[in-house]
Formats: C-alpha cells, structure tokens, sequence
C-alpha cells in the first residue's frame, strides 16, 4: 500500500486529542487536586498530605472501604464459582436446554435502575416478595435492608442472582475443552468430581483468571445498586457511594479526589498482585511444555 | 449397557431439577416486577402480600407515563444513548483503522497508551473533568455526557476492532489500491462493511452500557426535564411512601429496548460478551 508515512495519525488524531483532554490534563490536575481543601466555591487551598492524613483517620472511609472489601472478598469468588456451575450445567445437550440458558442470562440482559428498584422492593421487610416467601414456610419476617447484620447478605444475595449473566465465557471456555482430555481421564478410571478438579479447571482457568480480574475492578468501583438500595447501619455505603457523597454533597473536592486515587492504588494492587499469582494457577496450553521443561531442571 | 442408560438419566433428571431452580429463582423476581405493575394500589400494601395480581390494572402504566413524565425520560436516554452510541462504534472504528492499517513512527507507544486507559478507573479523572466542564458552563447539559465519546470513542471498543479489522486480508483491499482509492475510501467501503457484525456487537455493548449509566446523568443533570431514565427513576429511592404499582409498571417499560434489541439481535449480544471474554 502506497502511503504517507504519517497518514495513520490523521486516524489516530481524535483518540490523542481525547487522551490529553480527558485522561492526562484531569490526571494531572487530580494529582494537584488531591492535596488541596477545595469547596468550588472558593479558591483551593494547598494542604499538602493532609487529605491522605484525615482519610486514615476518617471512620466513615474506613467503614466504607472495609464494607467494600468484605463485599468483593465474598461475592466475587462466590459469582465465579455460581457461573461455573451454571456453564457447566448448560453444557449439556439436553432436550430444552436453549430455555434454561435464555432465562438464566435473563439477569446480564434486564440490568440498571429498574433491576435496583425491583430489589429494594423485594426486599422490603412488610410487603416484599422474599418475606412473603419466608411467612409461607412459617418463618420470621426479616429486615433484609434495615438490619445492619443483613445488608451483605442481601447484597450477596443480588449478585448470585445475577451469576447466569456471567455464565457466558465460561460456557465459551467448555466448548473449547478437547473431547480427547475427558476421554483419556476416562480411561485413566477419574470419576466426575475428578474429570471437573483435573480437567475442567484448569481449561477454564484462563477465562476464571479473566473474571477475577474484571470482578475485583467492577466489586471495588460498586455504584448504581448500592445508590439505589442504600442499606441501614452504613453496611450499604459502599466506597464509591462515600466518594460521590463527599464530592457531589458535601462539595469537599479535594478530599473526594484523595480517595480517588487510594481507589486506585487499591485496584493496581489487587490487579498486579493477581496476576502475580497467576503463574501459579492460570494454565495456558501453549505453555505447558516451557513449564515442564522448567520444572526438569530445577530437579 | 441398561445400567449406563440408568445412569445417564438420573444425571439427566437431577439435571433438569437444578436448572429448573435455577431458572425459576432468576425469573421469578421479574414476574414479581411484573405482577405488582398490575396490581391496584390497595392490594400491593395487603398483608400478606399477593402473588397474583387482582386483575390487569393498565392504569399503573398510565400512572407511570402521566406522573414520572416517563416519556421525557426517555426521549433524553434516547438522545444520550443514540449519540454515544454513534461516537463509541464510528470513532472506535476509525481509530482502530489508523493502528490496524498504518505503519507510522510511534505508533505501538500510542496503542500502549490506550491499553493503559483501558486500566485506569474513571473515577480517578471523574471529578478534575466535571471540574473542568463546570469551568465552560456545561454543567446541566447533555453536552460532557457525549462529546468526549468523539474524542477517540471508548479504548476497550478501539482495541476489539483493531484486532478485528487485523484479521481481515489485506488482498480484499489491494484491489481498490489498484483503482487509486483513499485510505478513506477503503477504511468506508471495504473495512466498515466487512466489519458489520463486530460493530454491531459493539454497538449493542455500547446502548445496553449507556442506557443504564447513573452516575454520569446523576453528576451533569440538575434539571427533572432534562433526566435520563435511571436518574428519573432513582428518584424514588427515597420517598417515604412509594407507588410502587406505577414505579414497577415505569420500571418495565424502561426495560423493553434493551429487551427488544436482545430480542433481535440475540446473537450479536450474546457474542458482545464472549469478544470481551476472549482479550482475558
């Protein structure tokens, strides 16, 4: 192809002109930003470390980043292995099986504000429908958003519900397990739980690794549910609801944008410390035989 | 030969149980959705509460239309989510044309970059950029939810076309090289066509992205005639004594695009999420 030698910039030219105006000039104003007590209204006054100083002696940041923690903690790997199971129950050829892998991923299509306000309202203590349930068995009505203890649970309840609108890329991953692998387990004499730990696993260990990735980012950036729901004893106010409220409500900007970056020192560090440790899980076929000859001569 | 046979249809009974249950605990909250949307004001707060609604009670979707001003609402998502969608799939696609195409000094350095924004949170710029907007006078416009789109699109939706434009031949183009065409031309006539369903699938991320945001609505909106949909029914999260009968019925209807695109383009949809499966 005969071409300039810098025709391709003129494709490329929106993208730098968007990255200097929207990621680089905010980065670095944020960076200002974070170490000054700034209320829009009047100048901002430089403070220095102070913002990063008051947050670790803020006991409604502490509660609010361990509240999102402990959420992320529980409920990512309970999503994974919930998809898991879905995907591998779906992977089978039975008669039908196309409805029950439509109204399992019903949750990934119907999502947003409608799906929250359904749940508040689910979950509501006299006339929801998780109650109504609970009183036909004969038990207690329970305050699911107005008693503290409850709140995770609820929240942890909703995200399982959603688990079949993650059950895609893993059922992608099953279908590309060879035939040939569950068939030598099956000579070898390996029993279903066994065919799973040894060989299903470690096929879908890449598309695990995936989602525990894009699990920890979206679990710590949680927003839209918890603004809706909210949640009593502040078990529902999660990181990203604190930081809007110091910054949209309280207009404490600086503050605000401090938090901002501990948010994404935090994430760097669960992402990098992950993939650390995906050496030691992650199987990639193409790489099996590197690490074998590894493994020989460190004997 | 009978005992395997036995076997396989225990597996397979057990089977059809637990998708059973599966199924029914993840549709039966939206039946619920869907029975309260019916139900008349007066057997909603009965306890204990019914399954059944006391018959089709329409008004609550006339409620909903009347009283949320649904249909303001949505001509804003509308507008909100058209223009995103327009910048996410047409400018992706061109800044994916000029790395997939073009050999040009410094370019690996700039694909790095967009890699690197794909990591980087948006909350971290989140409150410099409304800052900044509010400098200009934007505040309470739609104007920061959708011209930064056509400042390069969404770097997630460049990388996946980049790759996919990588992977169509390059002969197809040579062609009209040949018959003296533009870059241009070719990125039009040869590149885009070829790439429907990729964009496509992009374009149904893009909508099911943009129809449900909060949190940029929430900022930049202050006006009730200018929300979007979410932010419109976020409202109600606080109200004391909520009609949840016109709530639920405004809920549903806030649903049916998504429903109705899902419905059409099941497979572009479906795709959407195992494309962004596959960069794992």
């Amino acid at each position: 192809m005969r071409i300039r030698k810098y025709e391709g910039y003129a494709y490329i030219a929106p993208w730098i002109v968007g990255f200097f105006l929207f990621t680089v000039a905010p980065l670095l104003f944020a960076f200002y930003a974070g170490m000054t007590e700034w209320d829009t209204f009047n100048k901002p006054k430089f403070v220095g470390l102070d913002n990063y100083a008051a947050l670790l002696r803020d006991e409604d940041f502490l509660k609010a980043l361990w509240v999102t923690v402990k959420f992320a903690a529980v409920s990512v790997p309970a999503g994974i292995f919930a998809s898991i199971v879905i995907a591998v129950m779906l992977n089978t050829k039975l008669r039908g099986i196309s409805w029950f892998r439509t109204a399992l991923y019903l949750p990934a299509v119907v999502s947003g504000v409608s799906v929250y306000l359904l749940w508040k309202w689910i979950l509501d203590q006299d006339f929801g429908l998780i109650n109504l349930l609970l009183s036909q068995v004969g038990l207690p009505k329970l305050g699911w958003l107005t008693e503290p203890s409850l709140v995770m649970p609820s929240y942890l309840m909703m995200s399982l519900w959603g688990a079949g609108g993650g059950m895609l890329t893993y059922l992608a991953g099953l279908q590309d397990i060879p035939a040939h692998l569950y068939e030598a387990a099956e000579i070898d004499g390996a029993s279903g739980l066994q065919k799973f730990r040894h060989v299903t696993l470690p096929m879908l260990s890449p598309v695990i690794f995936y989602n525990l990735i894009m699990g920890i980012i979206g679990g710590m950036r949680k927003f839209g549910d918890a603004y809706i729901i909210g949640g009593a004893g502040n078990e529902g106010r999660f990181y990203m609801i604190y930081l809007y409220e110091n910054a949209f409500k309280f207009f404490k900007m600086g503050y605000a944008t401090a938090m901002a970056w501990i948010l994404f020192v935090i994430i760097l560090a669960l992402t990098l410390l992950t993939f650390k440790s995906s050496s030691a899980w992650v199987y990639y076929e193409s790489e099996v035989k590197g690490s074998k000859r590894k493994r020989g001569r460190a004997k | 030969m009978t005992g395997r046979k036995r076997q396989k249809l225990r597996r397979d009974v057990l089977l059809y149980v637990l998708l059973a249950i599966g199924s029914l605990s993840t549709v039966f909250p939206l039946l619920w959705m869907v029975s309260t949307s019916f139900k008349s004001g007066d057997v909603i707060f009965e306890i204990p509460p019914r399954l059944l609604p006391d018959g089709l009670h329409w008004e609550n979707y006339r409620k909903a239309l009347t009283e949320i001003d649904f249909l303001t609402l949505f001509r804003n998502s509308l507008v909100i989510t058209v223009l995103q969608l327009m910048s996410n799939v047409f400018v992706s696609a061109f800044v994916a044309f000029g790395f997939a195409r073009f050999h040009f000094p410094g370019r690996n350095v700039w694909f790095l970059l967009v890699l690197s924004t794909i990591m980087l949170p948006g909350e971290v710029t989140m409150i410099p950029v409304f800052i900044g907007f509010s400098e200009i006078g934007w505040i309470n416009s739609i104007k920061p939810l959708v011209i930064p789109g056509f400042f390069g699109g969404s770097p997630v939706f460049i990388f996946l076309l980049r790759q996919f434009f990588l992977s169509i031949p390059r002969e197809l183009e040579e062609s009209a090289i040949i018959d003296g065409a533009g870059s241009f031309r070719i990125f039009c006539r040869i590149c885009l066509p070829l790439s429907v369903p990729a964009l496509m699938t992009i374009g149904i991320l893009s909508f099911q992205g943009s129809w449900n945001d909060l949190l940029g609505p929430l900022i930049y909106l202050n006006d009730a005639d200018k929300f979007t949909l979410p932010l419109g029914l976020s409202m109600f999260k606080g109200v004391m004594k909520v009609e949840w009968g016109p709530l639920m019925a405004g809920s549903i209807l806030a649903l049916v695009p998504v429903l109705a695109v899902f419905a059409l383009a099941q497979k572009h949809f479906v795709d959407g999420f195992k494309l962004s499966g596959i960069k794992g």
